[in-house]
């Protein structure tokens, strides 16, 4: 293997694995499609490098395996679009930014401490509810769940989450309610069922009603009008995970017939 | 790393399911999960799977001295270890509860039931008897332990195999599996452990709870009997009221699925035993499934069908004529044969014997290992034949053998040839290799 990197073409949606090195085009081609070997030089425009990449002296810099995936740029012309890899992960690591479902395990003075599924557990303090004053505590208890998103998420320090968004307002997220399931699920299912337009979703949709919240850290809450829906539910998208499309369209109809 | 906390929601949401009779993975209350059984190719090596509860059992034996008050029996020891590959709420090396009270269990329903004859272990009374010694491992956590380990602590020591021994007068021989068979142990009966969940003060009841349901439940009843309807333990934990007749309805259900599960166990191990007759496959490698997420995905790989023609026409212009196939082999001795006279080595110049050697290294690889070793066997009695001193080391270390770079044949940049050095390479470091064995 060649000290510099890679010697033969990465094609999107192959298999990269970490410590491949791929050399960004020197002139970006029609369709974008291709890593070339080549002298490296800036490409034009803005290229993202999301998750499992990182930038690097020669160019980019594989962290993780997986599929590589690359998605035009928006406007015409100019800008690289965004690279990145679909990799497969149960264990959740915090990220900034990431909405997640915690479990509260503790009550200790003026925060909570909340478990994210990760190394260490995130504080959350009371102040981050929506309406939430110094006298108008919240109604949280130990073992509730809620829905946040990290604010502060790096491998140094404990992570902290809040309720709010940058204005102030819930915008959905709090307390879960007292019904309905949680379960667990790989990373990568999750990211599927946040993708715009899931299918999985809307089929199942059709099905019966439910609410569900979906939690980047692999945690998924569900419910429905009866505990054997939600069970329904809970098992198709635990299922989900190894069916292809046809498989689950067939076993939703198998359900709606019945 | 702490275990995930249970959430309020979950505890009601599971309450409420037993409450209707609804169980997470949409068994019935009394329904077990898959009892999966396979075997390694050791004798006495058994991974059991109970849904997704995995236990790997081992079974060994060894020669000690016997207890001294029991002087004419052998000795039973029996092991689980609970690793934090099961769960991230196991530590290593800590003795918790939970540990404790499942050894205790496994001991008391597989040591005291007599299920194996200790009799039968003894070698020579007061000297040497057979130490059993089993070994499990839980591998995964997903509920009902001691239903898995004591499943597989029954099917390893059922299929464990010790060295047949032979004892005359004061002489102990112990052969070994290729000289005799090894022998079975002396198994009366199988004594399996059947776990009870208890939940709302005894109202509900479900069998095998899986890894949330133990989490809720009030009160656990293991009752361990084997197929004859004989009851060998009875635990009851978590401090809960039983009434006589929910106890006797669990002894009752316990018999019909003790029978359902030994006749899996017999079934699994007389298909092990036939694997092994006829000489196939066994050993996990075999028996347990792949896992894989992209089991459903297949890649199309484009192929570049354009100018294959010409691209062929090309090689096949360039390529040297096919050689003379020698179809009849040469007979050097019995068992040693030749078949053809192999490629030209660019080795340059070497000693003949090395030279005979090579010749028959190019032939097909796929000779057997015995010519082989007569071969060389064959070219060192050739060598000290020739010379008056014996020669004990290679004679690469002895003389200078300058390599002349002999012209390859072909040195074409077509891809073909490529192929064609890589596998002269190949052949070369064959032969690189044949002569560091002929030591």
């Amino acid at each position: 293997m060649a000290a510099s990197g890679l010697s033969a073409e990465v094609d999107v949606g192959q298999v990269v694995l970490p410590g491949d090195v791929l050399l960004l085009p020197a002139a970006p081609n029609a369709d974008g499609e291709r890593l070339r070997l080549g002298p490296s030089s800036a490409p034009r425009g803005r290229l993202l490098c999301g998750p499992g990449l990182r930038r690097c002296a020669a160019g980019l810099l594989v962290t993780k395996c997986g599929l590589l995936r690359h998605r035009p740029p928006a406007g015409a012309g100019t800008g690289g679009g965004a690279y990145w890899v679909d990799s497969q992960q149960k264990r959740y690591v915090p990220v900034k930014g990431d909405p997640i479902i915690g479990i509260v395990t503790a009550k200790a003075g003026d925060i909570f401490k909340v478990d994210v599924g990760g190394s260490e557990q995130a504080s959350l303090s009371y102040l981050a509810f929506e309406g939430a004053t110094k006298r108008n505590r919240p109604n949280v208890q130990v073992g509730d769940l809620v829905y946040g998103q990290f604010i502060v998420a790096n491998k140094d320090m404990e992570p902290e989450m809040v309720c709010i968004d940058s204005s102030g307002r819930a915008n959905g997220m709090g307390i879960i309610g007292h019904e309905g399931l949680l379960f667990k699920v790989s990373l990568g299912l999750i990211r599927k069922l946040l993708a715009p337009n899931c299918e999985i979703i809307q089929e199942l949709g059709q099905l019966y009603p439910f609410e569900i919240v979906l939690g980047m850290n692999g945690r998924i809450w569900v419910k429905a009008k009866t505990v054997q829906q939600t069970l329904i539910v809970a098992n198709i998208l635990e299922a989900c995970e190894h069916m292809t499309s046809e498989q689950r369209k067939q076993a939703l109809a198998k359900l709606s017939e019945s | 790393m702490k275990e995930t906390p249970l959430s309020n929601c979950e505890k009601r949401f599971l309450l409420r399911a037993i409450e209707e009779r609804k169980r997470l993975d949409g068994r019935q209350s009394y329904d077990y999960r898959n009892v999966r059984v396979s075997f390694g190719t050791d004798y006495g090596c058994c991974v059991v799977e109970l849904g997704k509860t995995r236990v790997l059992g081992q079974v060994s034996c060894e020669l000690v001295a016997p207890k001294p008050n029991r002087a004419t029996e052998g000795i039973l020891f029996f092991n689980l270890e609970l690793s934090p590959m099961a769960s991230p709420a196991f530590e290593l090396g800590r003795q918790s509860e939970l540990l404790v009270k499942l050894n205790r269990l496994l001991e008391r329903c597989l040591r005291n039931s007599k299920c194996i004859d200790t009799e039968s272990l003894c070698v020579v009374a007061g000297e040497k008897v057979w130490q059993i010694r089993v070994d499990l491992h839980l591998l995964n956590h997903d509920g009902n332990i001691i239903d898995a380990a004591s499943i597989a602590a029954i099917v390893a020591l059922c299929h464990f195999r010790r060295p047949d021994i032979s004892v005359q007068g004061e002489e102990i021989t112990v052969y070994t599996p290729e000289e005799r068979d090894p022998v079975p142990l002396s198994i009366h009966h199988m004594p399996i452990c059947v776990s009870f969940a208890f939940f709302k003060q005894g109202t509900y009841l479900l069998v095998d709870p899986s890894e949330r349901e133990e989490r809720v439940m009030d009160g656990l009843l293991v009752i361990a009997m084997n197929k004859h309807h004989e009851i060998c333990t009875i635990q009851s934990s978590g401090g809960i009221m039983l009434l006589k007749d929910q106890v006797l309805r669990c002894s009752k259900i316990t018999g019909v699925k003790v029978a359902e599960i030994t006749e899996l166990i017999q079934k699994a191990l007389e298909n092990d035993r036939k694997v092994r007759k006829e000489g196939g496959k066994c050993g996990f490698a075999e028996s347990i499934p792949n896992q894989k997420i992209t089991a459903f995905k297949m890649e199309r790989a484009p192929v570049d069908a354009n100018d294959v023609e010409e691209q062929a026409e090309e090689i096949i212009m360039k390529a040297d004529p096919p050689l003379d196939v020698f179809a009849k082999p040469i007979l050097w001795t019995p068992g040693t044969a030749q078949i053809g006279e192999g490629v030209e080595n660019s080795w340059g110049e070497l000693e003949e014997s090395e030279r005979g050697e090579e010749e028959d290294d190019d032939n097909d690889p796929d000779t057997l290992e015995d010519p082989k070793m007569e071969m060389e066997d064959v070219s060192i009695v050739s060598k000290t034949k020739k010379d008056d001193t014996i020669v004990l080391s290679d004679s690469e270390e002895e003389e200078v053998v300058i390599l002349k770079p002999e012209k390859v044949p072909k040195k074409t940049r077509t891809p073909t040839s490529s192929k064609q050095e890589n596998s002269s390479k190949k052949v070369s470091n064959k032969k690189r290799k044949k002569k560091r064995v002929s030591y």
